[in-house]
């Protein structure tokens, strides 16, 4: 663990999001008792350290219109998957790309896609290019579209 | 959406400044008020066009552990089922998917270990089986969605 007690109060008073206040920092600052610039360091260490991702806003896909979320499963000889995941990855409408266990018999797939479209041609023109680099090593595919967003929080660590 | 709200939703996916004033920052960047940056944000958090605003922490990151899980939810339970999952706050995120594993989440632990107990309480919960796939490999998280 690359967190002290510290850095643990300031993720708990920031997980839900930051206050909307002309300053914030300063606002989870006086919350947590600590000075603002400790809580800026810390901060600014954790984003250097990976521990934030980064701090910015997550939009929910469908309120931009993207409607067609698809979440593309290949089953992908193992031999391939290390070289073919990083081509996918590449592909510019790809949003996440992991080669994940199977559960045979009813889940051949090990390699995930999640592609984003705003009609569903753009989605099957996206799943058709993803195809098409696979070519025939992928031994066959689904793609499991999301029909509806039923909790979406991030991350939460416990008090 | 109107053009301000797109550009804020653009800029503010890329990030946001670590800095005694950061909303002003911002508002400069994109020519509006600072007032109105953080009315326009507070609106769109509101009507759900964002999900969240701030910092995104990493599990693994923090010595945690993340899986993504299917269940294969018979359709009378579905909303029975939801509820139970989603209250669970290991939960960080849960999608109802148009196939015969038709619901998936993910589970953010504290501690790799507690992925494992988790999974047992939901199945215990739920009386259902839970397909778990961790990720092997990671080849790409990214891409912002333009608005």
């Amino acid at each position: 663990m690359n967190i002290d007690a510290v850095d643990r109060q300031i993720i708990q008073a920031t997980q839900a999001g930051l206050p909307l206040v002309a300053q914030p920092y300063q606002a989870v600052a006086e919350e947590l008792g600590l000075p603002v610039e400790d809580v800026m360091q810390r901060l600014a260490r954790m984003q250097r350290d990976g521990i934030i991702r980064r701090i910015a806003a997550v939009p929910n896909h469908y309120k931009l219109g993207y409607r067609y979320n698809g979440m593309t499963v290949w089953d992908v000889a193992d031999r391939y998957v290390d070289s073919l995941g990083p081509q996918v990855a590449e592909l510019p409408f790809v949003s996440h790309c992991y080669q994940r266990p199977r559960h045979l018999p009813d889940w051949p797939y090990n390699l995930f896609a999640m592609v984003h479209g705003k009609t569903e041609q753009d989605a099957e023109r996206q799943v058709a290019a993803i195809a098409e680099l696979l070519g025939e090593r992928a031994r066959s595919h689904e793609v499991l579209y999301s029909t509806k967003i039923l909790k979406k929080t991030g991350l939460r660590i416990g008090g | 959406m109107d053009p301000s709200d797109k550009a804020i939703v653009n800029r503010l996916q890329q990030g946001f400044p670590i800095c005694d004033s950061p909303f002003r920052y911002v508002a400069e960047e994109l020519g509006i008020a600072e007032s109105e940056l953080l009315a326009r944000l507070q609106t769109m958090l509101a009507e759900g066009v964002l999900s969240r605003f701030g910092p995104m922490y990493h599990a693994e990151q923090m010595g945690g552990a993340l899986t993504l899980a299917a269940l294969k939810v018979p359709d009378d339970r579905f909303d029975e089922v939801a509820e139970i999952v989603n209250a669970f706050p290991e939960v960080a995120h849960n999608y109802a998917r148009n196939h015969v594993l038709n619901m998936w989440f993910v589970l953010a632990t504290e501690k790799p270990e507690q992925v494992s107990a988790v999974i047992g309480r939901i199945e215990d919960a739920t009386g259902l089986a839970v397909y778990n796939m961790p990720k092997i490999s990671e080849y790409y998280v990214g891409l912002q969605l333009e608005a």
